[in-house]
């Protein structure tokens, strides 16, 4: 444990992926199994389960020190695992006590009862030292943010295996932690681990978002041009043993859409949107947002809102695989395939007829006043299927942002990068004279605005309630959005989607921002 | 007389009125105080300055001779009567520990007694001598790390990082972030006590106040200015001591790998240590810790607490469950920044 807690410890303040990937592999040849394959997993994000909960630190915290001081500096710090490292007491004495291996201290807790945890966890944060506590904290509730994500640790694992990240993305949803067949591979002491036989995620293709230049020099014949849907990216795959829908990132989400995969016969995995379909209407996100949030649907449910996906590529169909085929030919295959299909929640996604500039715009100009979709997706037509993002092969283009002015009224800390900056904002529109919160907003501006509106709301509070502040109404900022939905949950009646700063109007007097019956018109049936 | 009923927050900052004269004011005013010599509280453009002698000097340094019409140096303990001859103010000032030539300032009026602490510490100094414990009825400290997340380290335990990690990247220039004024000497001091004899380098904006420590008898070493080194591939495995703002400026890029060190109290925040891309923090600090100005409430034992500058609402809270009086006293204007921590 000593010897992760050091690594993350660098990790965090070492800049630059190749000085973070050197530490890592030093690590990785000077661990021993399976301590070094629990710590890939924590690195990666492939553990399982939270060895506690949030709350549990929080709770055996309060039982050390008085609430109101540890609200405040929580508040302060904006992280909870570094709080209780520094707030935890420390011990009398000064010798370090040896603490267990990682791989123990997985073991410990993934075998703890329910009434054990706490105790546990308590023993530990008594012996370790303030950066130790930071530590297990982190790991135990998953939530290391050191700057590495799941694609640079396949990178890291190709480099310490002398192979290509190609190899180490194919196995990856195939092996499991503590990764001790994997990292035998890598060492060169075994053969590679067989996943031929299980219900695998592929990693999927992404696309950069386009700009003028690109755009500019395009030549629309080169190109597949769809419509980018508006509901969530999703792979389906279905084998001689077993099916599963899977989300962009892997998670296994086929227990919220029986609906959907139990119309599915054919062997194959698939590429597309998962939308609400009625027959061959799609319906809005709001109404997928039903269905994702409930792990177990009700039939009601799944009759109100059935599923359905939008399919747009293929990755294989029985056991030919199509990746290193062009997208031309792949769409061909797919387009049968769906065709051939017994489900009726398959559904191909239009290729739009394009041919020049001209149509291009038109078409972008109508994607961005159909409500089901959110722009226009752009697919060389040569594209291989290639996991991740690679260069100059899909983009998206998305539609406008619509825009309000709207006026800060409340403001909180940020975390992580942006601890003790206030950085998280509630802004309103007006109703006559009073103001009703619209939405909140954490992004948007760089960093030099957001020093001087962490400056602004420490100079502007009005009041406090916890950690949030009340400012004075006479700030204005543009807000960009996605889109506006009617709310029950919210005062004002509206609920915007992803709302970001666009531009902060220091000069414009408050009285003059927008009224919600303004922001109501861009409300989308 | 109860100090709120003579005390007061004026837009130049804390005000005595039967004395007329300011604290730390951030503006131009006819008589000031000034406790210490860091810029968010010696400003120039003052008629009349009482300071301590070194303060004073500090002053003259970065201001030039014209920093105020008339000076008076005011000695530790050393009392001045302001005021009316017939209803006087007693103001003396005592060490706050804080930097050279700082001080806290007593006001005795009516048969009370109000001590302004201005910034201060509890930890040794060798370039200061130690905060003095001031009976009064009204204390006012500073919270610049007023919450219990902020203990700081010894700092030979700090310095020692330092050394380690100039063993361990031998090749690299390692580029330390710290206050002009205090902090650097400071960690040139604590450098020299853990052993290190080589010459520390400094930036430009450093080399007055160095000099000016030195003149006033605080021994610093071989100390060379980065522009007097013609070859900036040599300062590879040396230590390089530069104002905070100057750690990410262009000044630095011709040096040979650099490695960002801060030295700040500031730095047990590792998000804040991050945000500034520095990949050694250093705490070292020239303020209380959260122990430390609970411990000097404590002792000092007033009537009341008044706090000002940091973060307030959890010393007053803190001071309020010891049985003090306390309440947060809000000066605009010092910086609660990373330049002064």
């Amino acid at each position: 444990m000593e010897a992760f807690a050091d690594l993350l410890e660098q990790l965090y303040f070492t800049p630059g992926n190749n000085a973070k990937a050197a530490l890592i592999i030093d690590y990785l040849r000077h661990t021993p199994d399976p301590d070094r394959g629990w710590a890939i997993a924590a690195m990666a994000d492939t553990l399982r389960f939270d060895f506690f909960k949030r709350n549990a630190v929080k709770q055996l915290m309060l039982e050390r020190t008085d609430p109101v001081l540890f609200e405040l500096s929580y508040d302060y710090v904006g992280e909870m695992s570094e709080t209780v490292a520094h707030l935890w007491p420390a011990r009398e004495t000064t010798s370090a006590i040896a603490l267990p291996g990682l791989g123990e201290i997985v073991d410990q807790f993934s075998q703890a009862k329910r009434t054990e945890v706490k105790p546990l966890l308590e023993g530990y944060l008594d012996i370790m030292t303030a950066s130790q506590r930071w530590a297990l904290i982190k790991l135990g509730t998953r939530g290391l943010r050191i700057g590495i994500s799941a694609r640079s640790m396949k990178q890291i694992l190709a480099r310490f295996g002398d192979t290509a990240v190609e190899e180490i993305e194919a196995l990856w949803h195939g092996v499991n932690p503590p990764y001790t067949e994997l990292l035998a591979w890598l060492e060169g002491r075994s053969n590679k681990p067989d996943i031929s036989d299980q219900v695998t995620f592929h990693p999927v293709m992404l696309s950069h978002p386009i700009d003028e230049q690109e755009l500019a020099k395009l030549t629309p014949s080169d190109w597949q041009i769809e419509y980018k849907y508006d509901g969530i990216r999703v792979q389906l795959v279905c084998t001689k043993n077993g099916k599963a829908l899977f989300s962009r990132t892997g998670d296994d989400i086929s227990h919220a859409f029986p609906d959907l995969l139990d119309t599915i016969e054919e062997h194959c995995v698939l590429d597309g949107e998962l939308l609400v379909m009625h027959g061959d209407r799609v319906d809005t996100f709001n109404q997928l947002q039903q269905r994702l949030n409930k792990k177990k649907p009700t039939r009601k449910l799944m009759e109100s809102l059935p599923a359905g996906l939008m399919v747009y590529d293929v990755l294989s169909i029985d056991d030919e695989s199509y990746h290193s085929q062009p997208l031309k030919e792949r769409r061909c295959r797919l387009s049968r395939f769906v065709q051939d299909s017994a489900s009726e929640r398959l559904h191909l996604s239009a290729v739009l007829e394009v041919k020049t500039q001209d149509q291009l715009d038109t078409q972008y100009r109508q994607a961005s006043n159909d409500k089901a979709v959110e722009g226009l997706m752009l697919k060389r037509l040569d594209s291989h299927y290639i996991p991740g993002r690679p260069k100059g092969q899909w983009y998206k283009w998305k539609r406008e942002p619509k825009l309000a002015d709207a006026v800060i009224m409340y403001a909180q800390r940020g975390h992580g990068k942006r601890s003790s900056f206030y950085s998280d904002f509630t802004f309103g529109a007006w109703e006559g004279d009073t103001l009703l919160p619209i939405g909140k907003a954490y992004s948007g501006f760089t960093d030099e605005e957001l020093k001087k509106l962490d400056n602004w709301v420490r100079r502007n509070t009005v009041g406090r309630f916890g950690p949030v502040r009340e400012v004075e109404k006479s700030l204005v900022i543009e807000v960009a959005f996605d889109a506006a939905h009617p709310s029950n949950r919210h005062k004002s009646g509206i609920a915007l989607r992803f709302p970001r700063f666009h531009r902060i109007r220091w000069d414009k007097p408050a009285a003059e921002a927008d009224t919600l019956d303004t922001v109501k018109k861009l409300v989308e049936a | 007389m109860h100090p709120q009923e003579w005390v007061s927050v004026e837009e130049a900052g804390l005000y005595c009125r039967p004395a007329d004269i300011y604290i730390d004011p951030m503006l131009p005013v006819n008589t000031a105080i000034v406790t210490h010599g860091h810029a968010d509280h010696a400003r120039s453009g003052h008629n009349t300055v009482y300071a301590t002698p070194q303060t004073l000097a500090i002053m003259t340094t970065r201001y030039g001779e014209e920093m105020a019409i008339t000076t008076h140096e005011l000695a530790y303990r050393q009392s001045v009567q302001l005021g009316s001859a017939d209803d006087p103010v007693i103001m003396t000032l005592y060490p706050a520990g804080h930097i050279m030539g700082s001080s806290q300032v007593l006001f005795e009026y009516r048969g009370s007694r109000l001590v302004v602490s201005g910034d201060y510490k509890r930890r040794p100094d060798p370039t200061c001598p130690p905060f003095e414990v001031v009976p009064c009825d009204v204390f006012i400290t500073e919270a610049t790390f007023g919450l219990p997340v902020f203990t700081h380290p010894p700092i030979a335990a700090e310095i020692d990082k330092l050394i380690t990690s100039l063993k361990v990247f031998p090749h690299r220039c390692h580029l330390v972030g710290a206050y002009a004024l205090g902090k650097c000497q400071r960690v040139i001091l604590a450098l020299r006590q853990a052993g290190y004899t080589k010459p520390v380098y400094l930036h430009g904006a450093l080399i007055r106040l160095c000099n000016l420590y030195q003149e006033h008898g605080v021994d610093l070493g071989e100390l060379i200015a980065v522009n007097d080194v013609e070859d900036r591939s040599s300062l590879a495995g040396e230590v390089v001591i530069a104002p905070p703002s100057a750690l990410v400026d262009r000044w630095s890029r011709a040096f040979p790998d650099v490695r960002t060190v801060m030295a700040s109290g500031w730095m047990q925040i590792r998000a804040r240590a991050r945000q500034k891309q520095v990949e050694l923090p250093l705490i070292i600090s020239d303020h209380c810790d959260w122990p430390e100005l609970i411990q000097t409430i404590s002792e000092v034992q007033p009537n009341e607490v008044w706090v000002t500058h940091g973060r307030e609402d959890a010393l007053v809270h803190q001071a309020t469950k010891m049985g003090f009086k306390a309440k947060a006293l809000s000066l605009l204007g010092y910086e609660d920044d990373e330049e002064t921590g």
